[in-house]
């Protein structure tokens, strides 16, 4: 967010916080067939963990996020975590009464293993030999991860978009290892327009020349057309019309007048293009790849006939569903479906849905709906843990 | 517009004579379920368990602090999303008048419900007759405090009125009290429900 503000003096924040690594020789057997012999998660922790270990909180990161979800890296304001409104003393997830852990997911960019590390068979950064890794696979990967910080079972696993699909999938593969499951502007599975875009963003990188088959690394650039055109695209699909109306209309830039050329006029046209900018030198494109086959990949009906609900038939935890109004990549029809599933099997589930002109953005948002129904339902959350 | 008449209204009373129909560890779906006192009340005393539905913004919190499962939904969209048979009471209490389509409304609760409870407030109370006939205008009171043209009650009933619409729609009522706002009884009540009673509260099944 181009526009997020530092907090107030007198709010209390995480302060400098510092990500930690854990190491896994054990190899990982994938979904794909495929396997790494060891890797590496880089991760957070806020807050501390109790005698009993009860209050611990996983945070499931989404597509272009990862293990920094609050707090600061150091004084500069621009390295706040990602989701600092929501998690921190006083926020919603409380750091004051839970253990919060947040993890760079395995393909990620952000320290654990994936394209940009080192291939220990080679001694080279992986980059298109990183075999694709699915949300399952991240899960079994975070299993590990709670078996290393002597987690038995996760007082709430929380996540948005991508982070849902997580969430989602712990609560059907390791249900006897959470309590409570936080699924927001999420789905169940990607709908084929969401598919659709996701194959625009990847034929941007793979068709840009500077791509190398993956293998740019090696020649000292990286694809930096497809991946800002890829995140423009997203961008767009993050947003809603009317916010985009709302916030930039037909506005021309620091002009009176159309001057019949290519250059950006239209202030979304700068926007977008600031936003591609300032993507491309904090993210890699191998990883967008990934992460964006992890995403179309995801459908845990798919093993039961198509059945939500059969395969939910595992779940124990209680849930909470939220969407907003304005999301059309992942609408609110879709957490329903994943509402109508969990009632179906009679399992505790509330639902919110949030009216919002954001868009999908929303979830990373302050909106005071939202923040409402998140304090009151991870305040149950710490009562459960509590007692 | 929030409609003044909900759970939150409902009065001790009427919460005991709602429980008491209810049998214990039943699933009970509640519509309109305000900040979800009800099925709280029926959570902690009959333990019963289920869902509240509600589509207020303000009311979600609410019912997740009181401990309720709600689920944020247009009840004039109807229950298409919940399999039939798949609780023991579906309640409507206080909502049924606000309901564009009521008809459709109780058919739904008899599908996804063995049982529906609906509580209304009766149009057919005497003040209410009474304001009619003496003042030529629609009532307004305490239970109908709205003018007519901004009113979210747009379909107010009498007790006579749903009575029949149940025989119509091949309902049973099992069981009917009808109440006085303030909890107080008089045996006008029991004698001449349609004109002392304020609210009602009726339970019904298929025949």
């Amino acid at each position: 967010m181009p526009d997020q503000q530092t907090p107030p003096a007198a709010e209390r924040s995480l302060g400098i916080v510092q990500p930690e690594v854990a190491h896994f020789d054990q190899a990982l057997d994938l979904e794909s067939g495929d396997q790494l012999k060891e890797y590496q998660l880089i991760y957070e922790t806020y807050g501390e963990l109790n005698d009993a270990g009860t209050n611990a909180v996983l945070i499931c990161h989404a597509l272009s996020s990862n293990h920094h979800a609050a707090g600061y890296h150091s004084e500069s304001e621009k390295s706040r975590g990602w989701w600092s409104l929501m998690i921190g003393p006083g926020r919603p997830i409380d750091t004051d009464k839970f253990f919060v852990v947040c993890c760079n997911n395995l393909g990620g960019c952000g320290g654990s293993s994936g394209p940009t590390t080192t291939n220990p068979d080679t001694g080279r950064p992986y980059g298109p030999d990183f075999p694709i890794v699915t949300v399952s696979d991240w899960v079994e990967a975070q299993v590990r991860l709670s078996d290393r910080l002597n987690i038995n079972s996760w007082a709430a696993i929380v996540g948005g978009s991508l982070g849902g699909m997580q969430v989602l999938e712990w609560s059907i593969q390791h249900p006897d290892r959470l309590q409570h499951a936080v699924i927001i502007a999420s789905a169940a599975k990607l709908t084929a327009q969401n598919i659709g875009f996701n194959d625009v963003a990847r034929q941007a990188i793979r068709t840009d020349p500077d791509f190398h088959v993956g293998n740019y690394y090696q020649h000292e650039t990286q694809p930096e057309r497809g991946l800002r055109i890829a995140r423009m695209l997203g961008h767009i699909t993050y947003l809603s019309d009317d916010m985009m109306a709302r916030k930039f209309g037909r506005n021309l830039r620091q002009k009176e007048r159309l001057d019949f050329q290519y250059n950006p006029e239209f202030e979304v046209e700068s926007y977008l293009r600031y936003q591609g900018e300032q993507f491309v030198h904090n993210f890699d494109a191998n990883t967008y790849l990934l992460m964006t086959k992890a995403l179309d990949y995801f459908d845990p009906a798919a093993r039961f006939d198509g059945s939500l609900a059969t395969a939910l038939t595992t779940a124990q935890a209680d849930f909470m569903v939220i969407s907003f109004s304005s999301d059309w990549r992942f609408a609110p029809e879709r957490s329903r479906e994943i509402v109508r599933a969990l009632h179906t099997n009679n399992l505790n589930v509330s639902y919110a849905e949030i009216e919002s002109p954001h868009g999908h953005d929303s979830f990373l948002l302050e909106i005071p709906d939202y923040f409402k129904v998140m304090h009151a339902y991870m305040d149950r959350v710490a009562n459960g843990c509590a007692g | 517009m929030a409609n003044k008449l909900n759970n939150a209204t409902l009065s001790r009373y009427d919460l005991q004579v709602i429980s008491d129909w209810i049998e214990p560890d039943s699933r009970v779906m509640d519509l309109g379920c305000g900040n979800g006192r009800l099925l709280q009340h029926l959570q902690q005393t009959k333990n019963a368990t289920g869902y509240g539905l509600e589509l207020n913004p303000e009311m979600i919190a609410q019912c997740i602090d009181n401990g309720v499962n709600v689920i944020q939904t247009n009840l004039d969209k109807g229950l298409s999303y919940f399999d039939s048979n798949s609780f023991d009471y579906v309640i409507l209490s206080l909502t049924l008048q606000a309901m564009r389509n009521p008809k459709t409304l109780l058919e739904e609760m008899l599908r996804v419900g063995q049982q529906g409870i609906v509580t209304f407030p009766n149009f057919a109370y005497w003040r209410n007759r009474l304001q009619v006939a003496l003042s030529g205008k629609m009532p307004v009171s305490d239970e109908l405090p709205y003018k007519w043209y901004d009113t979210p009650n747009i379909h107010l009933c009498t007790i006579r009125d749903f009575a029949k619409l149940c025989d119509q729609l091949g309902f049973t009522i099992d069981d009917s009290v009808a109440v006085h706002s303030t909890g107080q009884r008089h045996p006008g009540l029991r004698l001449m429900p349609n004109l002392f009673g304020e609210i009602a509260l009726c339970r019904f099944s298929k025949k």
